[in-house]
């Protein structure tokens, strides 16, 4: 047995899992209508595929492979690609896939791999990675782009995650529970992929019943070893299961498979599991439902892009209607992102849709002056000073809170959690992250422009430079041949050089030479001088398509005024560069 | 229909800084019942016009900077204040004393510095150190305790006119200690029944009944136990150093420092503020055991009986300094940078 090691802080909020796993899993009726938005994962979106009208089956791929794919989770037709809501925590739209179902559910034949211990390694994550496979647990990594690659980066480690820290979320449990069988298959093709030796699923001691059929399942396979721990939120994050399972800590800003670590949901394994033995794509998960506005919480086997409202009407959850808001959440209640619409779809990463009551959650009061009481610090499971960020935070100084490591924050919201003043600690420290990213683009941008200029000053003055050198040259050389010239002239008639005569010439080739340089920057002027009449073209034209821009997409007309400020930006430059030769002239 | 569209986290514990207050005041009832018992009621006078004064002055601060009173006067936080500084003044102390010490607690060390949480002294100890610079004498007076005074003080007349007769006031134990360097500590045992067994008549059992207090809060997870610890610890091992048995000179023996004045008081109610402490656990070591120090060193060597006062604001200085160096380690960062 290995042993269990603990990670700094930590809470214990109440867990309210009976709400949603004493009901046995559901499957949850097939809508009329699918919603699949491009975008249900870390990474870019693929494009579409196929076009309105089109007739699709079940398992077919809708999109190219140029990013994540997205797959018809029935039969029917395209109805719509457009702009739906989506569930992110922007609020904002996104493009969307639309299929009208057909009720038929046919479905077309998938790829599946007969031995997948003989397949390639390369081949098994490509075909991950056309069945649109993500991390199942919340971030919605895609798993084929955590895979090594070749046998020389094999990572010894795989760690299952079936610890489900969230308060209320039971859908890992349930499907442990219910489909221990399928997890273990997906943990062997992990593993394969992975060349990993030993394999740790680690669980909270918070699911006797998923931890023994889990047991049950992993029974007579060396490698693999269910580890039991305390429940405590947040021990289901990466770097604190790692740290329970390992006693070891994923560098500050690196990765697990720094340590030798692969880290995977057991909900992926079992959607690794259906794509390559059973040739079936990602095109459904399971969800809890629960909170106490649900009449009938539990657990639903769901289609991906089933709408919210849908489910949340099959668990017997009406949502308020008039001014009474509520909360409708994905996720938990800890780190769960609230809808702005119950049209959103069900997407590969919604593992709960939760609908508090209104004062189920605790007290939201307004925030308090912080007393620095520094329960927050006890409870910060990555060993940071909460309060201290937040004073830093509200004092915006980027330098002190990079000082004090807000990178490594995990938004966990255990310091929230236990405020006793009620601040929103973790919405300080987003909004901080936010602006640091935003200076330093800021910075990086500014930098980038500021070696441009000095490159092309430096381009300029060189070949200046270069062209005064030629001349040089050149005058040289007619001068030495005028000096020939008159030498031999003068030692046709008296037989040696004048040096008056000489020293005359020196002086009408010198007065020549300084003219020359003076037409060259009367050159440089004129130059200077149309760069700044095209500049002044380029800034009337943005001006006037500022102007003539109806402001209803305010991306478009902030791009506008930027550009605007960079073409004034220019200009002033442009400016500046034509007097400087003017003068010059004028000296010469 | 309305959704809410907020970020995480959704949920809050049950833990509310009124709340906080309101468990470090009933902490401080069984010390309070022990100093009533052997020194009289005087100090529920103090902390009767403590409380009035404090939200007077709170509420009028409140006003003055524009912010709502209501809400703000239900944190309880001017109220321990007063309850702090009213514990620590002397029973019987003139009414219009109690109500300047809180008064400059509340508007000068609290309020002018951006009030709750911007503090960072401790205003009770602040408003403790002005009344004991401005007026030594009422400061200074105790009352003998319960079975050392030939008769009660009259409180009425005690609390407009102040302790007037020596009959019912005496030396504190720690005042005897400070001012007696020349004979043996036998000797001068036996010549003041102050003493009692190890901190003091009366004094042994206040302390106690504090430390019951604070060990409650402990359970209650109000503070962490460094700081007290760390104070606790390093005035006992002080003590222990320089303890010679047979002379008056050696400043005493560890329990006795550990149980007589405000050693108990100071350790679980005054350091373990956590505005102007230091914040990370290793930091509050290191705070608690300087003022640990300074109150030995202050003790003993000091210009004034009593020093938890004056150790707690010098190491509220020291706090963004020991916070500095104290920075825990992150996780994932290397063992290296600990310091």
């Amino acid at each position: 047995m290995r042993r269990i090691h603990d990670f700094h802080g930590g809470i214990y909020p109440p867990e309210r899992k009976g709400l949603s796993n004493t009901p046995p899993l559901r499957k949850a009726r097939m809508p009329e209508e699918l919603v699949l938005p491009l975008a249900q994962h870390i990474g870019p979106p693929a494009k579409p595929q196929v076009a309105v009208g089109d007739r699709v089956l079940g398992g077919q791929r809708l999109t190219d492979l140029s990013g994540l794919p997205v797959h018809a989770p029935t039969s029917g037709h395209v109805s719509a690609i457009e702009e739906r809501p989506v569930p992110h925590a922007s609020g904002l739209r996104g493009p969307c896939i639309v299929i009208a179902c057909d009720g038929l559910d046919e479905w077309g034949e998938g790829d599946r791999f007969e031995d997948f211990r003989k397949a390639d390694r390369g081949e098994l994550i490509a075909h991950l990675h056309a069945s649109g496979i993500a991390g199942m647990g919340g971030a919605g990594f895609p798993t084929a782009r955590k895979l090594p690659r070749d046998e020389a980066s094999s990572i010894p480690t795989l760690i299952i995650n079936g610890t489900e820290c969230e308060p209320y979320i039971t859908a890992d449990d349930i499907l442990m529970r219910e489909r221990a069988a399928q997890i273990v298959e997906g943990v062997e093709i992990l593993a394969h992929i992975a060349g990993s030796r030993e394999i740790l699923i680690g669980i909270e001691d918070n699911k006797p019943e998923a931890i023994a059929a889990m047991r049950e399942a992993v029974r007579g396979r060396e490698a693999m070893e269910i580890m039991v721990f305390p429940t405590k939120y947040p021990s289901g994050g990466e770097k604190q299961l790692i740290e329970i399972l390992t006693g070891r800590q994923v560098p500050s800003g690196g990765l697990p498979s720094d340590l030798g670590i692969l880290c995977q949901n057991v909900g992926t394994a079992v959607a690794v599991a259906d794509a390559v033995l059973r040739g079936r794509p990602l095109v459904s998960r399971i969800t809890t439902v629960t909170g106490e506005t649900p009449q009938r919480p539990g657990n639903f086997e769901v289609l991906i892009g089933t709408p919210m409202r849908q489910l949340l009407a099959e668990a017997g959850c009406s949502l308020p209607t008039g001014s009474e808001a509520r909360r409708l959440i994905m996720g938990g209640p800890m780190m769960g992102v609230t809808m702005p619409d119950a049209d959103c779809p069900i997407v590969k990463t919604t593992n709960c849709l939760l609908v508090p009551a209104a004062d189920e959650l605790g007290n939201d009061q307004t925030a308090q002056a912080c007393i620095r009481c520094g329960h927050c610090a006890e409870a910060c499971p990555a060993s940071l000073l909460p309060q201290q960020l937040y004073w830093y935070a509200r004092a915006r100084d980027h330098e002190r809170l990079e000082e004090h490591h807000l990178a490594d924050c995990i938004e966990c919201g255990a310091c929230s959690f236990v405020c006793p003043s009620n601040i929103p600690l973790v919405q300080y420290y987003r909004a901080s992250k936010a602006a640091i990213r935003e200076q330093r683009a800021e910075d990086a941008r500014s930098e980038r422009a500021r070696q441009r200029f000095e490159a092309r000053q430096q381009r300029i003055e060189r070949a200046a430079a270069e062209k005064e050198a030629k001349r040089a040259k050149r005058k040289r050389a007619a001068m030495a041949k005028a000096a020939d010239k008159a030498s031999s002239d003068a030692g046709g008639s008296a037989g040696e050089a004048d040096p008056i005569q000489a020293a005359i010439a020196r002086a009408k080739a010198r007065r020549a030479a300084q003219a020359d340089g003076a037409a060259d920057a009367e050159g440089a002027a004129a130059e200077a001088a149309a760069k700044l009449a095209k500049v002044e073209a380029r800034l009337e034209k943005a001006r006037a398509t500022l102007a003539a821009d109806d402001g209803s997409d305010p991306a478009i007309s902030a791009a506008l005024r930027k550009a605007v400020e960079t073409t004034e930006a220019k200009l002033a430059e442009a400016r500046a560069a034509v007097p400087a030769p003017v003068a010059e002239t004028e000296q010469a | 229909m309305s959704l809410l569209v907020v970020t995480s986290p959704h949920a809050h514990g049950p833990m509310s800084t009124a709340r906080v207050m309101r468990l470090v005041l009933l902490a401080t009832l069984p010390g309070v019942a022990a100093l009533v018992y052997y020194f009289g009621p005087g100090v529920l006078f103090n902390l009767l016009i403590g409380a009035v004064t404090a939200l007077a002055c709170e509420a009028l601060a409140l006003r003055l900077r524009q912010r709502p009173v209501l809400g703000t006067l239900g944190d309880y936080s001017a109220l321990v204040t007063a309850t702090l500084l009213c514990i620590a003044l002397p029973p019987y102390a003139p009414w219009w004393l109690v109500v300047l010490g809180v008064s400059f607690s509340i508007l000068v060390a609290k309020h002018l510095y951006g009030g709750l949480g911007y503090n960072p002294f401790n205003p009770a100890m602040v408003g403790y150190v002005v009344l004991l610079i401005s007026f030594p004498v009422y400061m200074t007076r105790w009352v003998a305790p319960r079975s050392l005074a030939d008769s009660a003080p009259n409180g009425s007349e005690a609390l407009f006119s102040g302790l007037g007769f020596d009959a019912v006031t005496m030396a504190t134990p720690l005042d005897l200690m400070r001012r007696n360097d020349s004979q043996l500590l036998a000797d001068l045992y036996a010549a003041n029944p102050q003493f009692g067994f190890f901190g003091g008549v009366g004094w042994e059992v206040v302390n106690l009944a504090f430390l019951a207090g604070g060990l409650w809060l402990l359970y209650r997870r109000v503070f962490t136990w460094h700081a007290p610890v760390a104070m606790l610890v390093a005035l006992a091992l002080c003590a222990t150093l320089f303890y010679a048995e047979g002379s008056s000179a050696s400043g005493g023996s560890p329990l006795f420092h550990l149980l007589s004045g405000a050693t108990m008081f100071g350790a679980f109610f005054i350091i373990t503020d956590p505005v102007s402490s230091a914040v990370s656990n290793r930091g509050r070591l290191v705070f608690g055991a300087l003022i640990g120090v300074l109150v030995y060193a202050i003790r003993v060597r000091g210009q004034y009986p009593d020093a938890v006062a004056f150790a707690v604001l010098i190491a509220n200085f020291a706090a963004p300094f020991i916070d500095h160096y104290t920075q825990p380690r992150v996780y994932g960062t290397a063992r290296s940078r600990e310091s």
